[in-house]
């Protein structure tokens, strides 16, 4: 393959890292750079996503380490999509210096998540996880005026860091066991060995790197203060684009990589694999997640709670191992990222407009800006599983799928647990929602009385009108990814 | 052509956010009277025979891969239930007339409510029905947490954690039966044959859900707490409307897609349904603030209905039903009276500070209203309450006589705390003297004079009246629709 043809298949990459190089001198050489970065970096984006749209249908590249396929350029264009976002919600921020950085660190994150999306190799999915990673570590701490920043910084770094060698050394054994890196080739391989113990160390190893990725628990402890003190955008970044990667890596990994060592999680005949696995910390993460967010008074930190439980209800469709399963997981983490590209956004202006992000800040909402509060309500509504919202779909479509694929429903178990702890989350939810819709703004508050900004309000009701057309017609979405998966 | 009612009634709801507030209850109105037109002309027009069985309105894809359809339906318990929605709403808007701040949320969740009640009685797709039924729960938290007024963030909360809860069962049910018959359309899920094992279990998941938003026994606690928190157009929907979309989810779904389950659990529910009836009405007749005593009447009432559905013979089912259609207007007349008229006026619910207002003399129409109001709810005959309740006791008689025995005494109890609160709220003898002045009506320093019933009021309490009335005096013109329809359904084969 020439190296033209191979750049014509990476375009989409290449225009992401070629938008990096040039806004960061764009930030270098412009004396008020925040509004030219954005800028160059928004349209860098739309061009990458137009790429992707002009790619074949069918390719590989490099041997089939990455591969292009409607599912992979279903995902990258959504990847592509929620950076775009968070590049835009940095506009908004209270700016922060070395704008120039910190745009290319998210246009690089976001090579790395295309990366992640399009490999099919576990060394690539590697490299992928460390140039996502260590991307984000710096979008964490990059408010240096702000010291819990920069311990957020440090803990998911440590976290992180600690969480690939996992990863490298599960990978590593597996490598020993199969003698290939390729997924596809590995689950042959895998079958014929099944019940070593060096498989089962292999393959705790290797999940445990990605369990740290979506925030499951107990690998969840970063994610409370990373979403709480980094930047806004960064937050959002990683609640949104660095999730929706994760899961689908993660589910290649399983079904494809490790398909002929599932075991099963039913409660009267679990056997050993990485089902059961999952389902363990699908269930942790619920129970955790929400009853954590319970007692949180900080909007994001309620949120990064909610986050790890979300993860859990997301887990349970990869845990039967069926194409429908892993459907609606797809399905449920995009709509997910959607919802929390949104919230993040209306946590952002109100924190530029009042100073803070906890419950007070955002009580009166209501009457300080009637579309932010109508939008959060939205947002948060469908995070609960109300329907006729995108949430509520998407649960729906997720235990159904898991009770399908077991027989005699023999994974309501999971299915109970995961309903349990939706009930328990709407309690918190319409928490804040009462300080937003029913408490009064308090008089004194002259901050509250400036004026809003029409262009962000208007991009957060664009998300949360996506969020409402696919709970009424989720068609959209579901028919692309079932044709994608098949 | 009905299924009208819903789109209009969303419609309007969306419409109302846009509208400067002077219009906004205009808009709730047309909105309301359009939905009860509609539903007018169905009842009068369609022919007997073809309310005899569930005859699709609407029947398109929505996801196909998943088996989900848009699909609706109507019989004679829908059209049944699709009227008393239409009634409720009419006189809900005109109650809440004088709503003087943030009218357009106000008649915004309000018409929510409305028309996701419109979408689960005209439903005949599982997973639509799910989507009307949960589509309700947040818009009462709003309604009574921005609107109400006794510990209404507490009574909120509970109503809504307690329907959420129930619906998480529902939701457990729902998929159960999904996934095991691989469709989501009530006609194919009610011939569909589930193993017997799977029902034992299935049924009492389902109906537990569906009962703990139609206020059974001992599930039933949020109910008083959150309708006396509620604002008068709140509590009268709520106690009116929305308690039933349980019972009738119940009968729909729970009874007719695992009739073998419900014959193994029959009994139960009927000895919760007798021992709601009569625990209710005992605590009714201890309460002193005049909307709990009507919360717990509610209760009591809706005990009536979960005996007549588990009475499982076309009677007591039609029965049930009726008492639905009959409890619906009458709960909304008692909260209108004690809300509305009574409370706004006098400021205090409280029976003993009423007994001392002369309020029989000071509102003479709300004395009328609550009169007649009274009687319906004891059973009077004439009024809608004594057909229904006939009918079910009747067709409870065939198979569990006690239980008609443990409900007649219930009865005596039901009129011992209506006589109880009309006399203490209207007809109260302990007049101050000091509140006694020449050529005036002896009302406390308080009272607000220049109130008189308003016309909304007055129209609204009428529509209601004559309802019950009607029904009362000729109930055959619900009962010949609704009998052919519940012989259809499959529990009864």
């Amino acid at each position: 393959m020439s190296y033209l043809e191979l750049l014509k298949l990476a375009s989409p990459e290449a225009t992401v890292v070629a938008t990096a190089l040039v806004v960061l001198s764009v930030g270098l050489m412009i004396r008020r750079p925040a509004a030219p970065c954005v800028s160059v970096a928004a349209l860098g984006l739309a061009l990458a996503a137009g790429a992707v749209a002009l790619l074949p249908r069918q390719a590989t590249l490099l041997g089939g380490v990455l591969v292009i396929s409607p599912l992979t350029s279903l995902f990258k264009i959504v990847c592509v999509g929620l950076a775009l976002f968070t590049v835009l919600l940095t506009r908004w921020e209270k700016t922060p210096r070395h704008v120039g950085e910190y745009l290319a660190m998210i246009l690089l994150a976001t090579v790395g998540l295309m990366l992640l999306v399009e490999s099919e190799d576990l060394l690539m999915i590697f490299i992928g996880l460390e140039l996502l990673g260590l991307s984000l570590y710096v979008m964490v701490a990059f408010d240096k005026s702000d010291i819990r920043s920069a311990e957020a910084g440090l803990k998911y770094f440590l976290f992180g860091s600690v969480s690939s060698a996992f990863t490298l050394f599960g990978i590593s054994l597996i490598y020993g066991i199969a003698g290939t890196t390729a997924l596809a080739a590995i689950s042959e391989k895998l079958g014929a060995i099944a019940g070593q113990p060096l498989l089962a160390v292999g393959i705790v190893m290797t999940l445990v790197g990605f369990a740290f990725k979506i925030a499951a628990a107990p690998f969840h402890l970063w994610a409370p203060d990373a979403y709480q003190a980094a930047p806004v955008p960064s937050a959002a970044f990683i609640a949104s684009g660095s999730k929706v990667a994760s899961f689908l890596v993660l589910g290649k990994i399983a079904l494809v990589g490790f398909a002929s060592v599932r075991g099963s999680a039913a409660w009267h005949g679990a056997t050993a694999g990485w089902s059961p696995l999952l389902a363990a910390l699908a269930a942790m993460s619920i129970m955790v997640g929400n009853l954590a967010a319970l007692v949180q008074s900080n909007v994001r930190r309620l949120l990064a709670y909610s986050a790890v439980a979300h993860g859990g209800y997301t887990l349970i469709g990869l845990v039967p191992g069926s194409r429908d399963g892993f459907s609606a997981a797809l399905f449920y983490i995009t709509v997910y990222a959607v919802t929390l590209m949104g919230a993040f956004g209306v946590v952002g202006l109100v924190r530029r407009q009042s100073g803070g992000d906890d419950l007070s800040n955002f009580s009166g909402l209501h009457s300080r800006s009637p579309i932010l509060a109508a939008c959060m309500g939205v947002f948060l509504l469908s995070l609960a599983g109300i329907p006729p919202l995108a949430g509520f779909f998407g649960k729906f479509y997720l235990f159904s799928s898991a009770l399908r694929g077991g027989t005699d429903q023999n994974l309501l178990w999971l299915v109970g647990v995961a309903l349990f702890g939706s009930f328990i989350s709407l309690y918190y939810y319409l928490i804040v929602l009462k300080a937003i819709f029913v408490e009064a703004a308090s008089p004194s508050d002259a901050v509250a009385r400036a004026p809003w900004n029409f262009v962000p309000a208007m991009l957060i009701s664009l998300l949360a009108a996506a969020v409402l057309l696919l709970g009424i017609y989720p068609e959209v979405l579901t028919a692309r990814i079932l044709a994608a998966l098949s | 052509m009905i299924a009208w009612t819903i789109y209009i009634t969303f419609a309007g709801a969306v419409l109302l956010l846009f509208l400067p507030r002077a219009v906004a209850r205009w808009v709730a109105l047309c909105t309301a009277v359009a939905g009860l037109a509609l539903a007018l002309v169905a009842l009068v027009r369609t022919p007997i025979a073809e309310l005899a069985h569930f005859r699709t309105i609407v029947r398109v894809p929505w996801v196909p891969q998943l088996g989900m359809h848009y699909h609706l339906a109507i019989d004679g318990v829908s059209l049944t239930m699709v009227l008393v929605t239409g009634i409720s709403a009419v006189s809900t808007v005109l109650f809440s007339w004088d709503v003087s701040h943030r009218q357009n949320e106000f008649f915004f969740w309000l018409l929510v409510v409305v028309a996701g009640c419109y979408g689960v009685f005209l439903s005949a797709d599982l997973f639509l029905l799910f989507v009307f039924y949960e589509l309700v729960i947040v818009p009462k938290y709003f309604l009574i947490a921005i609107f109400g007024s006794t510990n209404k963030e507490y009574g909120a909360m509970k109503l809504t954690l307690y329907s959420f809860f129930g619906g998480m069962f529902v939701f457990a049910g729902i998929l159960v039966a999904y996934v095991t018959a691989e469709s989501l359309d009530l006609n194919e899920l009610a011939h569909f044959p589930f193993s017997p094992q799977l029902q034992s279990w299935a049924f009492p998941v389902l109906f537990l859900g569906f009962a703990v938003l139609a206020g059974v026994w001992p599930l039933h606690t949020w109910a008083p707490t959150g309708h006396a928190a509620a604002p008068t157009a709140g509590s009268m929907l709520l106690a009116g409307i929305v308690m039933k979309l349980g019972s009738y989810a119940g009968l729909r779904i729970a009874m007719n897609l695992f009739p073998l389950g419900f014959q193994l659990w029959s009994k139960s529910i009927a000895l919760l349904a007798v021992v709601g009836i009569v625990y209710a009405a005992a605590v009714a007749l201890r309460q002193r603030d005049l909307k709990f005593v009507i919360g717990y009447s509610s209760v009591s009432h809706m005990g009536f209905v979960l005996l007549g559905l588990a009475t499982a013979n076309v009677l007591g089912v039609s029965g049930a039903v009726l008492q639905m259609f009959s409890h619906g207007v009458i709960a909304a007349l008692l909260f209108a009276v004690a809300g509305r008229m009574i409370y706004s006026r006098a400021h205090t619910r409280e029976l003993e500070r009423l007994s001392r207002l002369n309020l029989g003399q000071a509102l003479p129409f709300a004395a009328v209203t609550f009169v007649i109001a009274s009687a319906a709810s004891m059973g009077i005959p004439g009024f809608s309450g004594f057909a229904a309740e006939i009918t079910i006791l009747i067709g409870a008689w065939e198979r569990y006589p006690v239980a008609v025995w443990i409900t007649g005494a219930g009865i005596v109890l039901v009129a011992a705390f209506t006589l109880r609160a009309l006399k203490q709220s209207f007809f109260g003898d302990r007049i101050e003297a000091t509140a006694i002045q020449q050529g005036r009506v002896p009302v406390d320093p308080d009272w607000n004079e220049q109130e008189s019933i308003s016309v909304a009021e007055k129209t609204g309490a009428c529509l209601l009246m004559v309802s019950t009335l009607a029904i009362g005096l000729y109930p055959r013109a619900l009962l010949d629709r609704i009998m052919p329809a519940v012989e259809a359904m499959r529990f009864l084969k």
